[in-house]
């Protein structure tokens, strides 16, 4: 078993809405070992997006203990989270979330500004990551030029240019067909087979067959932890559709 | 992330909604452009009141014959001849820091050959032109023995110089001053309008003794010493107020006034006149200055309403950076860059357009302008500020978006 990345004990997020308390989160003990390819489900209001954006360093936890890579980020505020977004995640959304009249590249080298990468250096990362995911060519196009399947790729490259710990994907292929949905979890996977740790939320059943490991959240809880011994292969699928077609 | 990669980025933003962007600077651009006016009207009144002052000559006392009240009706200053060349003598020499010139005012019909012209005639001492500061620009001046002797020549304005030669020489002809001939012995530099508006070479000049016994004098005049005006020249740096004092305390006593009673003259400070006239243009600059105050402001504040539309259209975007690692200070310098950009953009807008009205107005109104690059400094520097000002609580508010709100902003 490889080290463990993301340390959580008893998260707890509680939300004030008015008078009312809304505990999203009710005590979540998880531990993800580097390599893994956790999937997160669960119904809406399950607390698996709170979850998420706990382990992503967006939002702080109301109670508990958070520990990435042997740093205790529940104790840390602002710009302190901000660079270890910076530094050890990369975000996958479900709605690509691309700077709009921006080229591809432009848009993978962002998170090298906020890193203080000189320009020179950023454009050659930024090229390494566009050809990593295919899209090399497309290095100037920007997202309105680009299709669903290609935007997602661009964000991928972005989520990996930090060269992070971790992907966190938030339904990467909800806003994709089912072909372009296979050919996105099929980058996932071999980056995951390349070593990156994955953790990705999603509602579909078929996309989290991909992962090796699916955590079931209900109320606020985890309440399943499933290992997946054969995940679905999803460049196979992938090729055999081709085939069938 | 550097100011110049911050530019970039706001200029992207803002080339996005162009029209928005535009109409946005208008306020800065109409505030700016006033401040540009208003320096430049105001600078250039400034100049034209200082240019005057030069004109009249600089540290002038003039001393104006007191009025005669006839029967009731009082007929103003000079109507009674109250000051003598005696005055202007004692003047002399009682106050070492001053020139003292008397003069002698009447009104006559030139005629030289064919032409004929109505002017202002001045018996003057030579010190006049020493006072006035006034340069002989052909021929020459004339000195004592042509005030003793009472000799007909005299000195024109460019006026009158103008009118009756034509572009002929005048120095040496000799012209007809209410029927006597008179000999042109110079002609006077050209000095434009006065104060007053007046054209101050239309004139002959002649000496003081000539002009009371050939020319003004009719009767008792010829036999007085009596003057319509006596101007005092105060040496640089001498304390304007004081000599006021000293010329209005040595006429009284020479002139016999009793505690109480009014003088017998007038006393005017000329620069106090010319500042009269500078306060006028002041109001104008005071009024511009107004409008180009408020403009700013409400140009600040559209400034500060568009920001605050973009921070909520652009949510997502701030959730995006701020996921992949901006900080609140980067998020802070993007929208005060665009802020500021904003801003500086209508400012220079503002400048070019406030220098182009400037001349407009220059050349229609005929009014004298100075465009100074402090005033530019000036304009810059105040959209800068907007800028900041206006943009700080919009950029603050987006630097201070909850990331995990942001990413979910629909």
């Amino acid at each position: 078993m490889a080290e463990t990345l993301i340390h959580a004990r008893d998260l707890v997020k509680i939300y004030r809405v008015g008078d009312n308390e809304i505990r999203a989160l009710a005590g979540v003990t998880v531990d993800v070992a580097g390599g893994e390819f956790t999937a997160v489900m669960g119904p809406s209001g399950s607390g698996k997006s709170t979850f998420m954006n706990l382990l992503g360093c967006l939002d702080r936890p109301t109670s508990g203990e958070y520990v990435l890579a042997g740093k205790r980020v529940s104790e840390l505020a602002g710009d302190e989270l901000a660079e270890v977004r910076n530094r050890n995640i990369g975000f996958v959304f479900q709605t690509f979330n691309l700077l709009a009249r921006t080229a591809a590249q432009e848009n993978v080298e962002l998170p090298l500004i906020y890193a203080g990468v000189p320009a020179r250096e950023r454009r050659d990362r930024a090229m390494e990551m566009l050809a990593k995911v295919g899209l090399a060519e497309r290095a100037g196009h920007h997202p309105g030029q680009l299709s669903g399947g290609q935007q997602q790729r661009v964000a991928i490259a972005r989520a990996l240019v930090t060269r992070p710990l971790l992907i966190l994907a938030d339904e990467p292929t909800g806003a994709l067909d089912s072909r372009t949905s296979l050919e996105i979890m099929g980058l996932l996977q071999e980056l995951n087979r390349q070593g990156m740790t994955v953790v990705m939320v999603t509602h579909e059943p078929d996309v989290a067959r991909f992962a090796r490991r699916i955590l079931r959240f209900r109320d606020g809880r985890v309440v399943e932890d499933e290992a997946n011994a054969h995940p679905d292969d999803a460049t196979a699928l992938l090729a055999r559709e081709a085939v069938a077609a | 992330m550097n100011v110049v990669a911050l530019l970039r980025v706001a200029m992207r933003a803002l080339a996005v909604n162009k029209l928005r962007s535009a109409l946005t600077m208008l306020g800065i651009i109409i505030g700016v452009a006033a401040v540009i006016v208003m320096i430049a009207v105001g600078a250039g009144a400034q100049a034209r009141v200082e240019e005057q002052i030069r004109s009249l000559g600089a540290n002038i006392l003039l001393l104006l014959s007191g009025a005669t009240t006839s029967g009731g009706v009082r007929l103003g200053f000079g109507s009674n001849l109250t000051l003598s060349e005696d005055d202007a003598i004692a003047l002399q020499r009682e106050l070492p820091e001053a020139i003292a010139a008397p003069a002698l005012r009447g009104s006559a019909q030139v005629v030289w050959g064919n032409q004929n012209w109505s002017t202002v005639i001045f018996g003057v001492t030579p010190e006049y032109l020493e006072v006035r500061e006034w340069e002989i620009i052909a021929g020459h001046g004339f000195d004592p023995t042509d005030l003793a002797g009472a000799t007909k020549v005299c000195l024109l304005g460019q006026t009158v110089a103008r009118q009756l030669f034509a572009g002929a020489d005048p120095v040496g002809q000799v012209i007809r001053i209410r029927r006597v001939p008179f000999t042109v012995i110079g002609v006077l530099e050209g000095k434009g309008q006065s104060l007053m508006g007046t054209d101050q070479d239309d004139l002959i000049l002649m000496p003081l003794s000539t002009a009371r016994k050939r020319v003004l004098g009719v009767g008792t005049l010829a036999k007085q010493r009596s003057v319509g005006t006596i101007w005092v020249k105060v040496r640089e740096g001498y304390d304007m107020k004081a000599a006021e004092e000293q010329v209005r305390g040595l006429l009284r006593q020479r002139h016999r006034l009793q505690p109480g009673q009014d003088d017998d003259f007038s006393l005017r400070n000329l620069e106090e006149v010319a500042a009269t006239q500078e306060a006028s243009s002041r109001v104008l600059a005071l009024l511009l200055a107004a409008v180009a105050s408020v403009s700013l402001v409400v140009g600040g504040i559209g400034i500060m309403n568009i920001m605050l539309v973009s921070v909520t259209e652009r949510t997502r975007e701030i959730g995006l950076r701020m996921a992949v690692g901006a900080r609140t200070r980067d998020i802070l310098g993007q929208f005060l860059v665009e802020a500021v950009t904003l801003s500086l953009i209508g400012g220079i807008a503002g400048i070019l357009i406030g220098v182009g009205a400037s001349f407009a107005i220059a050349q229609v109104a005929g009014w004298r302008i100075v465009l100074s690059p402090e005033s530019v400094v000036l304009a810059v520097a105040f959209a800068f500020a907007i800028g900041v000002f206006f943009g700080f609580y919009p950029a603050r508010k987006a630097a201070h978006l909850n990331p995990v709100e942001a990413l979910r902003f629909e």
